[in-house]
């Protein structure tokens, strides 16, 4: 499928272009390239293996490319990560925070390396926001999958970030609490204008935040459109039949 | 909201963060703090007995007082040095935190720079107290080799951390596969600088080995300062080039393997 090289609102807050990483011999990502608008938020589907912790990796400059480009407000990845990684942050199940530090010393300590400037009151409003303030003086150890989640969030928020990076979000909490985090995840985003992109095997998640879907299979980019543009020309009721269509390699319907 | 110098190239601001991350740990740990001390004392005072024993008996020994208590106190704030810089580092791969590390705004040399004032914290909770035992135990003071000390400390510091840099390295491209080095490394310049003993010992080919390291410098030094009372600055000065020279060597691989870290993936799989 053809890439969506620029936005329609500008620059791109994030640029994929011919985007290829062989690790041994092995394609893990496979000439790729895709581009999203400042403010959207995009899900990045695909099976296990399919290339998208990969890719994420990739923007974040924490995986250097075989070959092509990426690039982040204007910074090319991983080049000139350092003139724009304070604007950026993530979240990920695959990374923890200090079981014995306390909430309210690793939100410190990541709000010094952001360069928050008002760290107190910075960490007061998101631990509000999250549901947090009762924890604050909990070691991270102490608490719940979805209380560490809500930190790790927190974390990521903590310098209100132009573009967020998102693997498995609200991946082992329960679906109360997922949806919870879906909510202030979305609410925090629009009033910010925040460039999300989410890689997520929970496809009402995705159908719920996303205002477009890049499936992908094998390394490559299997399907991009929007999330009713998807359902429409693969004629299915919900993003989980199209991902088991793309997945078991079942023909799409033609798109009218 | 404003990020106040985020994407400044070198930040005191980071660094203190850093030292506040590792410092918050080892506080809230009380068997990480008895770990620090623990070993230190048992080394001295076994050493310290051993001087002790061999110096009842007369001759050499009697007059090379603290030769044995001296080498080991120095040997500590080589090895725990370096211990003091690669701990710090694993706690961030026992934590898997180090994938939040990597992606924030710190750069590798601010890292760095907060690892060496972890080691040196770390050091100074260990060999303080044991210094004021050494002193209250067998009366060696290793203070009143006053500037002499001085140099041997920052030589020995400065390989320490070459060493604890090269790990790191080797951490950030094969994962906790690397750990034990972390641990054993320094034990090879154990034999090699000549910690117990004079380089005199060593057989002619391996004394140019032991020359080429720069802890052999300080070793001979503090046998030149207790036996003889002399204080050798050209020791010193040499062990200082072959540090520099180990340093930027460290660096540079420590650099290279962050970026083949980042070929190969290895910063997102940080495990065994």
């Amino acid at each position: 499928m053809d890439a969506i090289a620029t936005s329609s609102a500008g620059p791109s807050a994030i640029a994929v272009e011919r985007l290829r990483k062989v690790y041994k011999g092995v394609v893990a990502v496979d000439g790729i390239s895709f581009a999203l608008a400042p403010g959207s938020i995009t899900g990045l589907l695909g099976g296990n293996g399919a290339g998208k912790t990969t890719t994420i990796a990739m923007i974040m400059g924490l995986v250097t490319p075989t070959s092509g480009a990426v690039t982040v407000l204007g910074a090319a990845m991983p080049r000139e990560r350092y003139r724009v990684l304070h604007r950026m942050n993530f979240e990920s199940p695959y990374v923890d925070m200090p079981m014995r530090l306390t909430v309210r010393q690793n939100l410190t300590v990541f709000a010094e390396l952001y360069g928050v400037e008002d760290v107190s009151a910075r960490i007061a409003a998101l631990a509000a926001d999250l549901d947090l303030t009762e924890f604050l003086d909990r070691p991270n150890g102490k608490l719940s999958a979805g209380q560490k989640t809500r930190v790790a969030l927190a974390k990521s928020l903590l310098n209100d970030p132009e573009v967020l990076l998102l693997d498995e979000p609200t991946a082992s909490l329960d679906p109360d609490t997922a949806d919870w985090v879906r909510g202030r995840l979305e609410a925090f985003c629009r009033r910010h204008g925040t460039t999300v992109l989410l890689a997520s095997h929970n496809m009402s998640e995705v159908e719920r935040l996303c205002s477009r879907v890049i499936i992908m299979k094998r390394g490559r980019v299997e399907d991009d459109d929007t999330p009713d543009r998807l359902l429409a020309r693969y004629g299915r009721r919900n993003l989980e039949e199209v991902f088991l269509d793309v997945a078991r390699g079942r023909e799409r319907e033609v798109a009218p | 909201m404003s990020i106040a110098g985020a994407a400044q190239g070198f930040s005191v601001r980071r660094i203190s963060a850093m030292v506040r991350r590792y410092w918050y740990l080892l506080s809230s740990s009380w068997p990480r703090i008895l770990d620090l001390i623990y070993w230190p004392t048992v080394q001295m005072l076994m050493w310290g007995f051993l001087q002790l024993y061999v110096s009842q008996h007369g001759g050499f020994f009697a007059q090379a007082s603290g030769v044995f208590i001296g080498a080991v106190l120095l040997w500590d704030i080589l090895f725990r040095g370096q211990l003091g810089f690669s701990i710090s580092f694993l706690e961030e791969m026992y934590a898997r935190n180090l994938g939040n590390i990597m992606m924030s705004p710190l750069r590798p040399v601010e890292l760095i720079v907060s690892l060496m004032i972890m080691s040196i914290v770390r050091l100074s909770i260990g060999m303080i107290p044991v210094s004021f035992l050494a002193i209250a135990f067998f009366g060696f003071n290793l203070w009143a080799l006053g500037l002499a000390l001085a140099a041997f400390f920052v030589n020995l510091m400065l390989t320490s951390w070459s060493i604890g840099i090269f790990v790191a390295g080797l951490l950030l491209r094969n994962g906790l596969g690397a750990e034990s080095l972390a641990w054993t490394i320094m034990f090879l310049f154990l034999p090699l600088t000549c910690v117990y003993y004079p380089v005199a010992v060593l057989p002619v080919w391996l004394q140019w080995v032991a020359w080429a390291l720069p802890p052999t410098y300080v070793f001979e030094g503090m046998r030149a300062l207790l036996i003889d009372h002399t204080f050798r600055a050209d020791l010193m000065i040499e062990a200082l080039v072959f540090n520099a020279v180990l340093f930027a060597a460290a660096s540079w691989a420590f650099t290279w393997l962050l970026e083949s870290a980042r070929e190969h993936g290895s910063l997102i799989q940080t495990g065994e």
